[in-house]
This record gives C-alpha cells, structure tokens and sequence, in this order.
C-alpha cells in the first residue's frame, strides 16, 4: 500500500473532507459518552437540541461562534504563509486586556470610541504576534514554541492586572478588570439576547480576508511564499516584509476577538474569559482547510459543540469537558482527511 | 549468453494512462543494457515494477528463471536484483558502513557483526573497483561517492543485477566518465546491468544494447554497436528532431559588462574577481563542472545576492542594488538553476506563476488587486507563443511537463524584451524535443539582440549556442575564447582550471 499524490482535487473532496472528519470525531467521541453510562444518540440529541434547539440558544451558539470566527481567521492567515501562530489565545487576552483598560476611561463619542478601542485590540494582538516572528526572522527562533509559550506569560500577566493595577474595587474580591465605559458596549443584534453586532463584524471580517487573500497582490505574494519560498523569494518577493505583514494581520485578528468580546460580551476582562478561543481556532482553520468562507462554517459549528456540551452536561450529566475532547479529536480526524484529500491510496 | 532477467508483457496502468503497454524485455549476464527513452516514456515505472516498487496489471516478471512475486521489493532484492535511485536514499549523519548495513541486518539479532561487515565491503569496494571509506560520514562525500555508496550497497546485498535510474543526472562529466568505466568493470566482472537515461551520448559510450521506450511501448531494440545517436534519437522522440543552428552575426556594443566582482559568503570567495563582457546579440557561454560558483553567479545575476566588490552594469547604469524586482525592471530576463524550486511555484496556477516576477506593475495589478483577467490573457499569449503544451491559464503548474515549464519560465522573460538574459542550466533535465525548442528560443532572443548569459554544464549546448566561451573554476573565470577555438582539449583543460600556458587557477 502507498500513498499516491493526486494531480487535481476534486472539490466534492474539499467540502466532504471536514464532514466526515467530523463524523468520525463525533463516533469517536461516542465511545467515552458510553464509557460515562450514557446513550451517546440522546447524549448528541440533548447537545443539538442546547446548542440550536431554541431562539435563545442559537443567539447564544453565534455569539460564541463570533470570536471562533475570528481566531481561525488569524490562524487561517498565518497557517497559509507557513507562520505558525499557536498564540491566538494570548493575541485574544492581549487585545481583550488593552480594550478594557483604554475603554475604562476613554472619553470619546460612542461610535468613535467603539472604532477606536477595537483598532486599539487590533494593535494589540498584532504587537504580540511581531515579537516571534521578528525573532523568527532575524534569529530562525521557532515561532510554535515562542507563540505558544506567550500564551502563558500573557494569561498571568492578565492574572496580575486583574488583581492588581486593572482590579475592579466593585467586583467583590472577584478578579476582574475595571469594566469599560458603558457607552462603548456593542450593541446587540437582538433585543434580550447576548447576541452582538461583533457577529457581523467576524463575519465582515471574513469576506474581506477573502478578498485580500485571493484577490489582492499581497494575498497573491503571501500564497506564494507559503507554498514556495525559495521561487517567492527568487521572483522579488521580500520573504521578510511579506512575513511580517502576515504576522500583524493575523495577530490583528486575534486581537479584535479579544476586543469585541469584551465590548459586546463581559464588558470586561478575567481570565476565565477565553474557554481556549485561541486554541479553538486552530482547529476552526484547519476544519475550514484554511479557507475563510470555511471558517465561518467551521467556527460555527465548534459553539455549537461548546454550547451543546454544556446543555448535554446539566441533561445527562457527562461532563461537559466532553467538547475539549470532540474539537481536538477533529483536530486530529481533519488533518488525517487533509492527508487523504492530498493523496490517494494505491495498492 | 543466457537470460538472467526476463520481463514479459508487463502492463501497468495509471488511470487512463498506459504507462507501461505489454513490455518484453530480457538481459543477458554480463551485459550492460540501456533503456533509453524521454521523460514520461514509462522507463522508471518499469523499473519500478521489476524491483517490486509497482505492482504489473499484467506480465510476468523473471529472475534466474525464477518468476518474482509481484509488488515485493524484498523478494526483488532477495532474488539478486539492486536498485540505485536517482534520488539517494542515504541518511547523512551515519557512516558509510552504517548506510550500507542499514536494513541488511535483522532486527532481532542483539549484536552486529561491524567488523564482518567491514570486511565484506572493502572486498566488495576492492573487486569491483570502488573505492570507499568505510568510516567517513555520508555528509561529508561528494555527490559522485554517495552515488558508489549507493552502488555498494546494492552489491553487499549480494546484487548480480543491478538498476541504475538515470544515473548521471546528479553528476558532473568527468565523474559521469568515472561511473561508465566503473560499470563496464561490473560488467566484465558478471554483474548484469540495466540503465535509464535519456542522454544519448550516455548510451553510445557506455551500454552493450539499447532499449527505446516511447509512449509506454517499447519500440526498438539495437546493439549499440549498430545504431547511431541519430537513429536512437529518432526513435526516441518518434520522429527527426533537429537542434536549431547558431548563424553568424555581428555582435553589437557590450550591455552587460562584470568588472572583478567578488561575492564572499559564510567566509569563503565564491566568486572571485571575476569579471565578462556581453554584447548585444551575443550568448556568452559559462562552462565548468557545477559547484565551482555557477549558483552564485546565478544568483548574483537574478539580484538575489550583492558582491562584496566590483562593479555590474547593464548599459552602463549599475545594477547591484536592484534586487531582483528591479533587475527585471531594467530589463533582465532570468532563468533559474532550478525550475521547480525556485522557478515556479508549482502549487499555483500557470497564470499567477507568469506573472509572479511583475505582480507589482500597472499591467498585472491595480491599487493593490491583482488583474486577473489582465493576468490570464497574458498567460495565453504566453502559452501560445511559446507552444506549452497542456496548459490552460488556470492549470495547476506543477502538472505541466519540465519542457513545457521551461518554456513558460523562458516565455515570461523573453515576454518584455528582455536586453539582458541570464539562462542557467537552461536544458537540464529535458528531453530532446524540448531542449531543441528551449534552443531555438534562446537563438530568437539572440537574434533580437538580447544579451545573453547561458550557463551550462553541456559542452555540446555550450559549443552550439555561444559565441564566446569562458570556463568557470573555484569561483575563478578564465579568459573568454571565441566559440570557433573551443574543441575539446581546449576546453578541457580549461574546465580543469588551466587556461594560459603553465598557470593554474587551482
């Protein structure tokens, strides 16, 4: 038996690959429901039925899918130049803890306020991610140990603003930040829901990293560098300008999660905040094989097994921790079908 | 003589493609067999299936008589049959006895025998003429001895037939020789061999017999000693392929001229002072054996990297601190080394790697979008004034053939009337129908009057192309000699680094 490039993908191919590594997650993921005594089909059932069984609960899958969207975007974008960003979740509180502590007692009108602190978010993811990939760059320091390990450091240092100089004196002894100025709360998408406008910002932001990536000369430059670096590099690409470039874009994103889910969501920062949004996104971008159409769906669908789990936990009592389990077992499954949509089995 | 190796009717199919169509083919002890053919004519799959790599669809496979169970490299092996790939298969950090031991051993047993081992090698590497250090790390051989490593580890396996897959395309001429003398020793010493190649020269010097494979089907077999490289060309490419012809011209005022530049890099002189003139309308030809600075010369030319001294200029304006997308934008044309690594980008469609040098300029993009309608009409003109065959601008460019990519790769550059055009190693890897059209391409540019640099470790392209030739060694260039001077001899000696009376570049 042996492994076989094939010279054209098919797109039936491209669009069932996620399914059934889906399908095979889920089965997998069956095996421990059962272990923990319980039907895994009415297990399923009360997730399905949590996550998108009412109004309430579909608002409440797509707010947790919105910043999902947005941290497989930063992935998907980093994932193509071959920059591989773990530090999504550091980007995230980063962008989460500057939007907060700027939003405290930032004095302009709402709409102006709101532009600013999400750009500020921005910043701040970008600002995180351009510290690994200089040091990738200029010294070849590996960026998944660097991004990843900045996760830590950025989540304790979030430990000591929030008990520290950001404290709440209101919370109760709770560790939370100073809440941001009420006037720049996002507004919701639905009245009586948690559901924010952010949802159609993501989404926004998908369509226009659409567009940059297929569209644009650096979305051009930047697939050329991810799949060839030596022919980039030999046709005038700047390997380090484009490298950087994609590094700020993709921290951006990061960042704006962390910002609107402060301003549409908590108001502000814990670190209990992020259920591994960071993390979450990863597999979001590669469930989506990088593609931001993808992501959508993707993330999309990892709330709802987020939000399911819960609903499934309270009904049957498997813990709910099940969704770790689930979306890392995607994880594994999508890259096992990325290798069979790559390549065919021959005898 | 008698048959060691029987192939009879194999048939294997890739999808719709017949690769291989009903081959029957036997080899005689002793004998040093050719199989000869163009790339994609089905040479490698059948070797694959003989040594158990592929499965046959149908056909039968015959080893001392013995019929070899099929898709079982380790009964091919057992049975006496070796493979040397074109793509070495060592691991550079072990020693050239651990490489050859590798695999040959049980896994069970808890001791190994390195002392038998030893032994057994420097007898093998003394009977058959190659010479080797046992001890000496892969890392640190040259390209020509991992290939006798590779050789000798074949034969420890107690090879009596062995295949060697396109052997030379990793060597330079003069171990090229080496490695021919080599064989026929293996030969006279009862080893039977069979080699895939698609350089004719090759098989005239160094097989008993030939066989032509063409489009899956073998069409003809010749003793060497009774065909001719024109007849085997013919029937490897099915029909008369002509290379073009140089004619005379006047060459006109120099555009690119070099003055001592000198590129130092990790500390080592990789071009030293080295210094030509190119007129319009004229190819100067850089000859020597790769690794004597060619890559960096290339890459000087592409503006990939800046010399620690001396002056480039194109028509008199400097050219140096360009980089790459500024050279193009003066006007130079630039062919890589290598095509696939940093000629195109294979993953990506043939339109986007037409325009990859130019994404930048007013033609291909606007306000930072790409053009891409812009774009795909360019790459149609490309495909057809250049004649890439199977391509669409949408094709995948890594589907496309190495001739039908080197013509894309040429054709963008000749595309803007390049004054200058650097083509290095222009044919490597092609097959005849190509190189003739990759030639004639170059000779359009020249008549045209681009300036044209072509580096090539060929002589016979060297000699056809060039008006004038200089040799490259250690980074050195010697003095250039017009073309009508450069036999042989001379040119040997000048690829050996001696190029005026009694001195030596070395």
């Amino acid at each position: 038996m042996r492994l076989e490039r094939r010279s054209h993908v098919p797109l039936y191919l491209v669009i069932t690959a996620p399914i059934v590594a889906v399908v095979i997650a889920l089965t997998l993921a069956a095996g421990l429901i059962a272990a923990a005594g319980v039907n895994p089909m009415t297990a399923y059932a009360e997730m399905l039925r949590g996550a998108l069984g009412s109004r309430l609960s579909i608002t409440e899958t797509l707010t947790r899918a919105t910043p999902l969207i947005l941290t497989g975007l930063a992935a998907a974008i980093a994932f193509r130049a071959r920059l591989w960003n773990i530090g999504g979740e550091g980007q995230f509180f980063m962008g989460a803890l500057m939007t907060a502590w700027v939003g405290h007692s930032l004095g302009l009108p709402p709409v102006l306020g709101v532009a600013v602190l999400l750009v500020i978010g921005m910043a701040a993811g970008a600002a995180l991610l351009a510290g690994p990939a200089y040091l990738r760059l200029r010294f070849g320091v590996d960026e998944v140990v660097t991004t990843l390990l900045l996760n830590f450091i950025v989540i304790l240092f979030v430990g000591m603003m929030v008990e520290g100089p950001l404290r709440d004196p209101m919370a109760f002894g709770w560790p939370s930040s100073v809440p941001v100025n009420g006037d720049f709360r996002l507004p919701d998408l639905i009245a009586r829901t948690r559901l924010h406008i952010g949802f159609l910002i993501a989404i926004a932001a998908a369509g226009v990293v659409w567009l940059i990536l297929s569209r644009t000369v650096f979305g051009t430059e930047t697939r050329a560098v991810g799949l060839s670096p030596s022919a980039a590099s030999f046709a005038g690409i700047s390997l380090p300008r484009n490298l950087m470039a994609v590094a700020l874009f993709s921290g951006a994103m990061a960042g704006l999660a962390g910002s609107m889910e402060v301003l549409g969501v908590t108001a502000m920062v814990t670190t209990t905040m992020s259920p591994g949004f960071g993390y979450a996104g990863i597999v979001v971008a590669m469930l989506a094989a990088l593609h931001p159409a993808g992501v959508v769906a993707a993330a999309i669908f990892v709330a709802t097994v987020f939000v399911g789990a819960d609903a499934m936990s309270r009904a049957t009592g498997v813990p709910s921790f099940i969704a770790d389990v689930i979306v890392a077992l995607c994880l594994l499954t999508m890259l096992v079908a990325l290798l069979f949509t790559t390549y065919r089995v021959r005898k | 003589m008698s048959a060691v190796l029987e192939l009879d009717g194999i048939t294997k199919r890739f999808g719709s493609l017949t690769a291989n169509d009903s081959i029957s083919l036997t080899l005689a002890q002793g004998e040093v067999l050719a199989l000869l053919g163009e790339n994609g004519a089905g040479k490698t799959t059948l070797m694959n299936i003989l040594f158990g790599h592929y499965a046959a669809d149908e056909g039968i496979v015959r080893v001392f008589g013995q019929q070899l169970p099929s898709g079982k490299p380790r009964a091919a092996i057992d049975a006496g049959v070796g493979m040397v790939h074109q793509h070495f298969t060592l691991a550079g950090n072990l020693t050239v006895l651990d490489n050859i031991m590798l695999g040959s051993e049980s896994l069970l047993r808890p001791t190994t025998s390195r002392a038998q081992a030893h032994k057994k090698l420097l007898q093998i590497s003394e009977r058959f003429g190659l010479p080797v250090s046992p001890d000496k790390k892969i890392s640190r051989l040259s390209v020509g001895e991992r290939q006798r490593v590779e050789i000798l580890k074949a034969l420890y396996r107690d090879a009596r037939i062995l295949i060697l897959d396109e052997p030379t395309a990793v060597l330079a001429r003069p171990e090229a020789q080496r490695l021919f003398e080599t064989l026929n020793d293996m030969a006279k010493e009862g080893l039977s061999l069979i080699f895939i190649s698609h350089k004719l020269h090759e098989v005239m010097a160094a097989s008993d017999r030939v066989a032509v494979l063409r489009g899956g089907k073998l069409v003809a077999e010749r003793a060497t000693a009774e065909t001719s490289a024109e007849e085997l060309a013919e029937l490897m490419v099915g029909r008369k392929v002509e290379r073009p012809v140089r004619q005379d011209h006047k060459i006109g005022t120099p555009v690119l001229i070099a003055n001592e530049v000198r590129v130092e890099a990790g500390g080592e002189r990789k071009l030293d002072d080295v210094s030509f003139t190119i007129g319009a309308g004229e190819i100067l030809g850089i000859v020597g054996v790769s690794g004597n600075g060619q890559a960096s010369l290339g890459a000087l030319l592409s503006g990939l990297t800046q010399p620690t001294s001396g002056a480039l200029t194109l028509e008199g304006r400097d050219v140096i601190p360009l980089g790459p997308r500024g050279m193009i934008r003066a006007g130079v044309g630039r062919v890589p080394e290598d095509r696939h690594s940093e000629g195109v980008v294979g993953e990506l469609a043939v339109w986007e790697n037409a325009v990859l040098e130019r994404l930048r300029t007013p033609e291909f993009a606007w306000r930072g979008f790409v053009r891409q309608a812009a774009c795909k009409a360019y790459a149609a003109t490309l495909i057809d004034r250049f004649d890439i065959r199977g391509a669409t601008p949408d094709t995948r460019t890594r589907l496309l053939s190495g001739g039908n990519m080197q013509k894309l790769i040429l054709g963008r550059c000749l595309s803007i009337g390049p004054k200058f055009l650097l083509a290095n190693q222009p044919t490597r890897g092609l097959d005849e129908g190509a190189i003739a059209a990759v030639h004639s391409e170059l000779l359009a540019a020249r008549a045209e009057g681009a300036a044209i640099l072509l580096i090539s470790e060929e002589l016979e392209e060297a000699v056809a192309l060039s008006d004038r030739i200089q040799a490259m060694v250690k980074g050195r260039l010697s003095d250039p000699i017009p073309v009508g001077e450069a036999d042989p001899q001379r040119l040997g000696l000048m690829m050996a680094g001696v190029w005026k009376d009694g001195s030596d570049a070395a």
